[in-house]
Formats: C-alpha cells, sequence, structure tokens
C-alpha cells in the first residue's frame, strides 16, 4: 500500500503548510458522490483520526481514512500548471472511467 | 481533468458544485460569456457551438431575440434591431450623433432611449436583454445558478457609464461581483501577472472602440500606468469606408436603409476575409433588382483605411507618455479585439513598437477569458493565498473642486490608481458662514468652466466662525468599479454630508480626448488665468476684511491719519479689481493694502486679547 507526493506536489503542500500556520499534513480521501460516482477531497489535516492510515512523502505526511485507501492505493498525487490555471492531480491506476470534467471518477 | 485546490478541514466542495461564476465581455459589436470550471477557464458556447453573441437585440411582435438570429434581420427591420447599444450607455441624446443611426431615438431623461415596436426602450434595457441571455446560456450550461459576474468596460467609461452597465446588469438578474477594464481583463487573461516584473501595452481594437493601456508589473502586482484610446474608432468604420467605396462604385445617391444595411453588412464580410486572403468578392442586391458584384484586393482595402489605423497610433504615443514609457520600452505588445486580426492594423503595431506583437489567445475571447479569473477569484473559489493578487486600475481625468474664483483644486490627479480615497482640507471664506457649496468637477483644466461638472452638494451646519477658521475635510473615494463618492466633514463640529456622484449622463471618449488636448495645449494660458484668478480672490478677500475691521476697531484704534492711509489703499484696490484684468497690478496693490494694515492688524490682535481677558482674574491667570 502506498500514496506518494511528486516533488512539485510537496513543495507546494509544504508552503501552503507554512502559509496557513498550522496543520499536521495533508489529508486524502475518496467522497461518493458527482457524475462517475466517485471524487477526492484534498483537506489540510489539523489532527489525526485514530483509524488514519499515515504515509510520508517528501517531507509531507499524508493521511488517509481506510474506506478511501483502497481507491487510492498507488496513486500519485501531483501538482502541475495547465494554461493558466494550477491545482492537483491525481495519477491513480485504480480510475476505470471519469466523468468529463475529471471532478468525479469510477474504479 | 480537473485541478484540485487544497481545502480546510471538512470543507471539500463536493464536485461541480463550486461557486459559478462568470466573466462577461460586454461587447459593443460581440458579447461573450466565460468561466472557471474545475480549474480550467473556458469560454461557453451556445447550443450551435458558437462562441460570440452578437450584440444585437430586436424587438418583433412575436417577443425579443437575441443575437445571431436578431443580426440576421438587421436589413429587413433595422428600426427595431437594435445594435451597438453600448454606444448609448449613459449617453443624452446630445451626446450621440442621431444621423448616423436608423433608430428613433427619444430624449429621455438621463440617457436617450429608443423607440421600438415593443415601446420605448432604455439602453440600459436592450443591454439587459443582451446580458440574460448570457447569463441563460452559463446557467443551461453550468447547471446550477450563478453567485455572480464580473462584467467587462472600456476604460475610459465614465461614471455614468460605469452605472448603467450595473444598472443592466441587475436588470438581467446578475449579481455583479466587480466592473473591470477590458485591457486589464486581457492582461489577467495573458497571464501577465505570472511574469517577473514588466511593462505591458494592451492595443484592443474591436467593432466600436479603441483602447490602449499600458500596465506595469513589478513585484507579482499589476498596475496601469495609463489609458486611452477613441470611442468612436472601430472595425465598424472599416466596414463603413467599404459601403462608401460600393456606393460610389453603384453611384447611389441615396441608399435606403435597407440597401445601407446590407451593404454594410457585406463590407463587413469583405473585411473579414481580407484579413486572409488578398482579394475577395463582394455581391449585392438591390432594392430595384439589379445584382451586381465587385473585387475587392487588400491593397484597395488598406488604401480605404489607412488614416483609420494611423489614427489610433495618436491615443497610442499618448498613453506611453502618460506612463513615461518609450515605445521601445515596453516589453509585450497584447493585441485584443476582432479588428487586431486585420494585417494592416498588426503591421502599424509592430512597427510602433519595434516588436511583433502577441496574438496567442484568440483575440475575440481574450477580455471575456480574463473576466472570467477574476470573477472565480472574487466568488472565492481559490484557496486562501492564491487570490492575492492585486489590480490596480486608474482613473482616466482628474477629479477635483471647485474653488473660489471658479479654479479648480484637483484632489485625485488624472491617472491615479483606484480603488483610491484621497482627502484634502479646506477652509470657510467669509465670516460666520455657515453652509459650504461643494462642487465636483472632473477635466485636466485650471478652471471651472472648462471642466465637467460631475454633481453638487451642500454641506450645511457649520458652527459660524472667523473666516478661515473651519477645518472641513473633503474626502474623495473611488471604489474598483470606477464610481465616485465624495464626502465634507467639518473637523471642529463634526457636522457631515456625503454624495454618490451618479452623473445623469456621460463624458463621451471624443469628448475626454478633446479635454486632454485642450488642457494640454492650453496649459500656458490656463496658468495665466489661474494667476488672475488667484491674485483676484485674494485681492476680494483683503478688501472684505479690511472693509470688516475698520469698521469694527477703525476709529477706537486708529488715529485719523492712519484711517485715512488705510482707506486709501483699499480703494485703489477694489478699484483695480473693478476694473478686470490686470494680475501684477492686483498684487502690488494688495501688497500695499497688506502693508497698511500690518500695524493695525495687531492693533487689533491686542485689542482682542485684552476683551478675552477682561473678565478673568489675575489670579487665575497665574495659576
Ligand atoms: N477576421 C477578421 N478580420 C477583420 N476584422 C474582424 C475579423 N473578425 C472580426 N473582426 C471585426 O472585429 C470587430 C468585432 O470585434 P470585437 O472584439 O468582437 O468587438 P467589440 O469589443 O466592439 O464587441 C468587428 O468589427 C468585426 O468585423
Ligand atoms: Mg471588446
Amino acid at each position: 500500500m502506498t500514496i506518494t507526493l511528486s516533488e512539485a506536489a510537496a513543495r507546494h503542500v509544504q508552503k501552503s503548510l507554512v502559509k496557513r500556520g498550522q496543520g499536521v499534513g495533508l489529508r486524502l480521501a475518496v467522497k461518493t458522490s458527482g457524475c462517475s460516482g466517485l471524487a477526492y477531497a484534498i483537506e489540510f489535516a489539523d489532527a489525526l483520526q485514530p483509524e488514519d492510515i499515515q504515509f510520508a512523502s517528501h517531507g509531507v505526511t499524508l493521511l488517509v481514512d481506510p474506506k478511501s485507501l483502497p481507491f487510492l492505493d498507488g496513486t500519485e498525487l501531483d501538482f502541475v500548471r495547465e494554461g493558466l490555471n494550477e491545482g492537483f492531480k491525481f495519477n491513480n491506476p485504480n480510475v476505470k472511467s471519469a466523468c468529463g470534467c475529471g471532478e468525479s471518477f469510477g474504479v | 481533468m480537473a485541478l484540485l485546490q487544497i481545502a480546510e478541514p471538512g470543507m471539500s466542495a463536493a464536485p461541480h458544485q463550486h461557486r459559478l461564476a462568470v466573466g462577461i465581455d460586454l461587447g459593443t459589436t460581440n458579447s461573450l460569456v466565460a468561466t472557471v470550471a474545475s480549474g480550467l477557464t473556458r469560454v461557453l458556447p451556445d447550443d450551435d457551438g458558437r462562441m460570440l453573441l452578437p450584440s444585437v437585440v430586436r424587438y418583433t411582435d412575436a417577443g425579443i431575440v437575441v443575437g445571431h438570429a436578431a443580426q440576421s434581420a438587421q436589413t429587413e427591420d433595422p428600426c427595431n434591431t437594435i445594435v451597438s447599444v453600448k454606444r448609448f450607455m449613459g449617453r443624452s441624446l446630445a451626446d450621440v450623433d442621431a444621423s448616423a443611426t436608423p433608430y428613433a431615438l427619444v430624449d429621455t431623461p438621463g440617457m436617450v432611449s429608443l423607440d421600438t415596436r415593443a415601446g420605448v426602450r432604455s439602453p440600459v434595457e436592450v443591454s439587459a436583454e443582451i446580458l440574460r441571455t448570457l447569463r441563460d446560456r452559463a446557467e443551461a450550461s453550468l447547471g446550477g445558478d450563478l453567485v455572480g459576474a464580473v462584467i467587462t468596460v472600456p476604460a475610459y467609461f465614465d461614471d455614468a457609464q460605469r452605472q448603467a452597465t450595473k444598472d443592466a446588469a441587475r436588470l438581467a438578474g446578475l449579481n455583479v461581483l466587480r466592473l473591470l477594464n477590458e485591457p486589464t481583463a486581457a492582461a489577467i487573461a495573458y497571464g501577465l501577472d505570472r511574469a517577473a516584473h514588466g511593462t505591458f501595452a494592451i492595443y484592443d481594437l474591436g467593432g466600436g472602440t479603441f483602447d490602449i493601456s499600458v500596465l506595469k508589473l513589478s513585484q507579482g502586482m499589476f498596475e496601469v500606468l495609463s489609458t486611452a484610446g477613441d470611442a468612436a474608432l472601430g472595425g465598424d468604420d472599416f466596414d463603413h469606408r467599404i459601403a462608401d467605396w460600393l456606393r460610389q462604385q453603384l453611384a447611389l445617391a441615396a441608399p435606403s436603409a435597407g440597401e445601407t444595411r446590407m451593404m454594410l453588412a457585406r463590407a463587413r464580410s469583405a473585411k473579414e476575409a481580407l484579413s486572409s486572403a488578398p482579394v475577395t468578392k463582394i455581391a449585392l442586391t438591390l432594392d430595384d433588382g439589379r445584382s451586381v458584384s465587385f473585387d475587392l484586393s487588400r491593397e484597395q482595402f488598406e488604401l480605404l483605411t489607412g488614416d483609420l489605423v494611423s489614427r489610433s497610433m495618436a491615443p497610442v504615443r499618448r498613453a506611453l507618455r502618460d506612463a513615461g514609457v518609450a515605445a521601445d520600452e515596453v516589453d509585450g505588445v497584447v493585441m485584443v479585439g476582432g479588428s487586431t486580426r486585420m494585417p494592416q492594423v498588426r503591421a502599424a503595431v509592430r512597427k510602433l513598437f519595434g516588436q511583433e506583437p502577441l496574438t496567442d489567445l484568440d483575440p475575440d475571447q481574450v477580455v471575456a477569458i480574463g473576466a472570467a479569473i477574476q470573477a472565480d477569484v472574487l466568488a472565492g473559489n481559490k484557496p486562501a493565498g492564491e487570490e492575492s493578487w492585486l489590480l490596480l486600475d486608474v482613473c482616466p481625468l482628474s477629479l477635483g473642486l471647485e474653488t473660489m474664483g471658479g479654479l479648480v483644486e484637483k484632489v485625485i490627479p488624472r491617472n491615479s490608481t483606484i480603488p483610491a480615497a484621497r482627502a484634502q482640507e479646506f477652509t470657510t471664506y467669509k465670516d460666520g458662514q455657515t453652509a459650504m457649496a461643494i462642487h465636483v468637477v472632473q477635466g485636466e483644466r485650471e478652471l471651472v468652466s472648462d471642466c465637467r461638472s460631475l454633481a453638487r452638494f451642500e454641506l450645511r451646519g457649520i458652527p459660524p466662525m472667523v473666516a478661515g477658521a473651519a477645518r472641513i475635510r473633503i474626502t474623495f473615494q473611488i471604489d474598483a468599479d470606477g464610481l465616485l463618492s465624495v464626502s465634507a466633514r467639518e473637523q471642529t463640529s463634526g457636522v457631515e454630508s456625503h454624495i454618490e456622484v451618479k452623473p445623469s449622463y456621460g463624458l463621451s471618449d471624443a469628448q475626454i480626448a478633446d479635454m486632454l488636448i485642450d488642457a494640454y495645449g492650453k496649459a500656458d494660458s490656463d496658468m495665466a488665468a489661474r494667476m488672475l484668478r488667484e491674485a483676484q480672490v485674494e485681492a476680494r478677500r483683503l478688501v472684505d476684511a479690511t472693509e470688516a475691521a475698520l469698521a469694527e476697531d477703525g476709529h477706537a484704534l486708529l488715529t485719523n491719519d492712519e484711517f485715512v492711509a488705510i482707506q486709501a489703499a483699499m480703494y485703489a484696490l477694489a478699484e483695480a479689481l473693478e476694473a478686470g484684468d490686470d494680475s501684477t497690478k492686483l498684487k502690488l496693490l494688495s501688497e500695499a493694502l497688506n502693508a497698511a494694515t500690518t500695524e493695525f492688524a495687531g492693533l487689533r490682535m491686542n485689542a482682542g486679547i485684552r476683551r478675552a481677558l477682561s473678565g478673568t482674574r489675575v489670579s487665575e491667570l497665574q495659576s
């Protein structure tokens, strides 16, 4: 079981955490909703939950709840610039289908 | 693929549920709507995949038609098919050239209206139809209600025109997050704010307006150094040149309204074709049934319109001069507006700046894209810390107040960055003055009569004091949309008065340009006029004060000789004031009167102190 950050993503997370002034790491989750069934969530984490599974990548702590983990195993979270916009992108080997806009996906 | 952002704990938005906000380019010729969805900026097409919505509204017996369908009815129903309504926004009948339009214009208070089949309609209502169409398009395509929109306006739009645009949006059920200058939006679209630093020029030649802006970027901050333009220059003028040429070829003395519309429509297609082809064919069928066709070459077209292209260069030079930037110091030139597709326009810009202009983004879409990016930020869709870029716009003309003698005191100088707030202190001019008339003016000239009056209001309830003792702080505030409010406050008593400046009609760009040219040309004579007025004001003040002082204390404090000497100096000055216009003489006589009264003033002051102390016991003074 593994989840990783690209270097660019790690740099951005670290910068954001410093700017925010608090937080123990980044929480990644998968929620049920959206037109293709599942959707990603990325949030700052202020506290560890008892059931959390932790990963470390480029010095950043990643927290994932056990229900989300199967959908995220093997994922690399990248931070990219596309034209005028920038943001996080999930490179997730589990995804079989995604909706047109890419905000939700199926496995 | 969506680009995701980090959310606060528990705050991740469900997909497709972020706050829907759009950017709208409400153009003279074409309008567009764009949005940032899933981190990507895109222009929203209509059901047929077309991005541009012609800014045309037609009133029919069956209802209102907007866009392409309305545009194609132009020829058959010109009076009820409103094109280029943006030209009428915030303008009175006197401001517009009624002979140049087929409409039945009505002189309604504040703003001109159009008499249509559906009744009298204001430009605000017509514009609202365009905005409503775009709003419907956006809500259908995004699947939800919009939280708001950023709407772009030409940099030169004055208060009345901006207010009219906001009113149109409100009428269309849109919440206006911000009005944004079109060139500024273009700069955002090109992501110029991501460069480290630089100076950029935005050259926007649309269908009906021309705008040039010089922007400076430093430390991630954008500043609009200057703007200039010509509201009566655009692609339409190129169409008219071809139409005029056609009329000459046909020897048509008085074409019908329908023929004129048809020739203009064909002229526009020919012009657009010539941007990519060296020659084009124009075919026409006249009212009398004649069918004719002409070949027009790019060379011929460039000859017909050469002066139009050079006309845009004067505002460019003015903007560069205002910004204090040489043409070769500009790091990039952005081309905006459909008319910048014309090769001769690109060539002229290339020549003036000595570099290849930027044309990567579609010149039609640049403004809407920039507006969408700003709308996304203003709607709060960017995570904290990333919305920090700051955009500064400028006000195109100085704003000031009328002071004594009809002189203008500038409070916010032209090209100041906005939003802006500036305050200045003024005082009363007469003893016991309890009210002050505040006259807000706009323009570069020294005399009120040469500037434009924006608003008047009064500050009442000033406690009676001697002249010059009241401290009245007048604050000018221009909000981010470029709208002005002015407040006045007497500092010792706290009485206040306030006005939102909503002029009943607008200043045309041509008027602004004229006023600027005027100001540059007349700087010397203005200074002379200003000196004279100042000398007159000062002299009047001295005469009044001396007269009052003599009446009050003259006989008590002065010998007869002294009294007569002061009176003589006072009469001499009063006479010179009557005679009028010699500022040197007024100054000399004022100085003489000042000298003659110095001792008297000292005596009066002592007497005043004695009077003030007369009720006070010595013991109190010593403690
Ligand atoms: N290929 C082209 N060549 C020349 N002019 C063009 C071309 N495409 C569009 N235009 C002109 O661009 C103008 C409209 O530009 P636009 O930026 O949409 O205007 P506005 O900002 O005034 O709404 C019209 O005069 C149109 O004829
Ligand atoms: Mg435009």
